[in-house]
């Protein structure tokens, strides 16, 4: 028995939330799983299966373009999951959403189609040091081809990042600010709102990778201000394939193009090409249109279960975990921001990150092991990777008594 | 525990992974290279000194890693030691073989049951790389590539 205290969200029913999610039936080696992998994509709930598949198999065909009965309806339902996602995330216009593959697609989008056109040689970049690469690397090809510089804003100790850092980093030279609102590895909710109205105080536009911080808690662009946000569809329990970029409907007139090919032209001629007005101009080629039903499905699903209620349950348990894992020999948590979502990361003193998960694997608990793709991050904080564990809607008190037990047996592995 | 897990983690690997053998830089290397695995981060560095007769006289490495890329790093020092450099690379492919769960053909009498300790990886298949991440390393160095990776 763990001797957490009750339950004080008691009207959440995770045991029927869990009866939604097929796979967490499943045993792993022999072990229930417990799957606690949640910041590298979660599990997806029936209702987004189902409507996938209720789709497909009753309302398919391409969108925008027949005239046919099955196009009209197809359409329908990939602008109403467009509606469905600026509802998500409180955005003015439709016009605002624009789907993509993920959440690197839409950061790329940016930097292809908003940034790349405005960057002069030496002009700057700033980020913080606890970005996932995706947040790194579209900036880096403007630093590579185009001189563009990057100027990293760093955390402190226990992984918080001071916005005022963010703004003693903006020079003249700034020409986008490209902030996580919540740190994949550390788990850091950011500052978002103070971020915005330093950097807009010195002209300059912010960016959040908001693929961790809008599965946890209520996210509304336009109270937060920012200028662009993007999101991913897996995280928050809807399909691979698909995500969006909010992007504030005053840029999206200066912004060209992204790819090129059918859906996103006005006219095609020899001689010419014209293009639709936004979402349409960045969405070229058929869309990931059985995603967006699904993803439409997954944000009800959310909302349904409330998002705050999920945010608490989902802190109750990676607070215990936390707490659990600092009483064990050897063990050093990485990230104890004030604000925090449901992401922990250790590390085991003496066991590396693959071997500390390879051997909570065979006891059915799935956790993340490695640089989580924030190389940078490692670096600040002198590690070669962590192990993580990431809370989802449906885990549970047990499920932290699982971590805790199978990294005792790791320590027993290795003494 | 699991019983595959025994396997992995036997006393000897463990042994190995705290207690490195001929770790660190040699100074008189005429072969040197770099194995680094994108996927973890993990990166080693191997060093050789080939006499005039092409004997392997000394070997070392360094780097950080894993548990079973350490330890198969320094099972590897300790194997390619005084050998001629034919005779290491019929081991490294037996080696290789082995740990992939194929047929280590190659691997003979003495060296096939000291190498054998790393052959339980081969149950865990995201784990193969970290064992073979020093072995492609030391391929490198014998062709002068300078470089290997796996992922």
């Amino acid at each position: 028995m763990n001797a957490e205290p009750q339950m004080k969200n008691r009207s959440y029913d995770v045991a029927a939330l869990r009866r939604d999610f097929p796979i967490l039936a499943r045993e792993v080696h022999g072990k229930p799983l417990v799957y606690l992998d949640n910041a590298a994509s979660a599990q997806k709930p029936k209702p987004v299966l189902d409507a996938m598949m209720a789709f497909v198999t009753s309302e398919y065909a391409n969108v925008h373009r027949g005239v046919h009965y099955l196009s009209g309806a197809a359409t329908e339902r990939y602008e109403e999951a467009r509606w469905c996602v600026r509802r998500f995330l409180n955005a003015a216009h439709e016009e605002e959403i624009i789907f993509t593959k993920g959440g690197t697609e839409a950061i790329n989008l940016v930097a292809a189609s908003y940034l790349g056109p405005r960057i002069e040689p030496g002009d700057e970049i700033v980020l913080s040091v606890m970005e996932h690469h995706s947040n790194i690397v579209p900036w880096h090809f403007l630093r590579e081809r185009q001189g563009a510089v990057l100027k990293w804003v760093d955390v402190s100790n226990g992984g918080e990042l001071d916005p005022a850092d963010v703004a003693r980093a903006i020079t003249e030279k700034t020409k986008l600010v490209a902030i996580s609102h919540m740190s994949n590895v550390l788990g850091t909710k950011t500052d978002l709102h103070e971020i915005v109205r330093l950097a807009h105080a010195k002209g300059v536009p912010v960016l959040a990778d908001g693929c961790q911080g809008a599965v946890h808690g209520t996210v509304d662009v336009q109270e937060l201000d920012v200028d662009f946000y993007a999101v991913t569809g897996h995280k928050l329990y809807g399909p691979t394939g698909i995500g969006a970029l909010y992007a504030k409907r005053a840029h999206l007139k200066t912004m060209r193009p992204y790819q090129g090919g059918g859906e996103m032209i006005r006219e095609v001629t020899r001689a010419n090409v014209t293009y639709a007005d936004a979402p349409m101009r960045f969405e070229a080629g058929t869309p990931p249109i059985v995603q967006a039903v699904g993803l439409a499905v997954a944000l009800d699903y959310l909302d349904s279960v409330g998002r705050e209620r999920i945010a608490a349950h989902e802190m109750e348990l990676a607070r215990a975990a936390t707490r659990r894992l600092k009483e064990m020999n050897g063990i050093s948590i990485i990230g104890e921001a004030k604000d925090k979502g449901p992401i922990v990361s250790f590390e085991a003193i003496g066991i590396h990150a693959h071997d500390l998960a390879t051997i909570l694997d065979r006891e059915g608990v799935a956790v993340r092991g490695g640089h989580h793709c924030a190389q940078p991050l490692m670096e600040r904080f002198n590690v070669a990777g962590t192990a993580r564990a990431s809370f989802g809607l449906y885990n549970t008190m047990e499920e932290v008594d699982a971590l805790i037990a199978a990294v005792g047996e790791a320590r027993k592995v290795f003494g | 525990m699991d019983e595959s897990l025994r396997e992995l983690y036997q006393e000897i690997i463990l042994d190995h992974s705290r207690h490195p053998r001929h770790f660190g830089a040699l100074a008189t290397a005429s072969h040197v290279a770099e194995g680094y695995n994108p996927l973890c981060g993990d990166r080693v560095k191997v060093y050789l000194k080939v006499d005039e007769d092409g004997r392997i006289a000394d070997v070392s490495f360094e780097g950080r890693g894993c548990a079973i890329s350490v330890a198969s790093a320094s099972l590897m020092t300790e194997m390619l030691k005084g050998r001629k450099i034919d005779d290491a690379e019929a081991l490294m492919g037996g080696f290789l073989r082995m740990v992939k769960g194929e047929d280590a053909g190659g691997l003979e009498g003495d060296d096939r049951e000291r190498l054998e300790v790393m052959a339980g990886v081969s149950a865990f298949p995201m784990r193969v790389k970290c064992a073979t991440l020093a072995w492609h390393a030391m391929k490198a160095a014998l062709v002068n590539e300078g470089q290997a990776r796996t992922e």
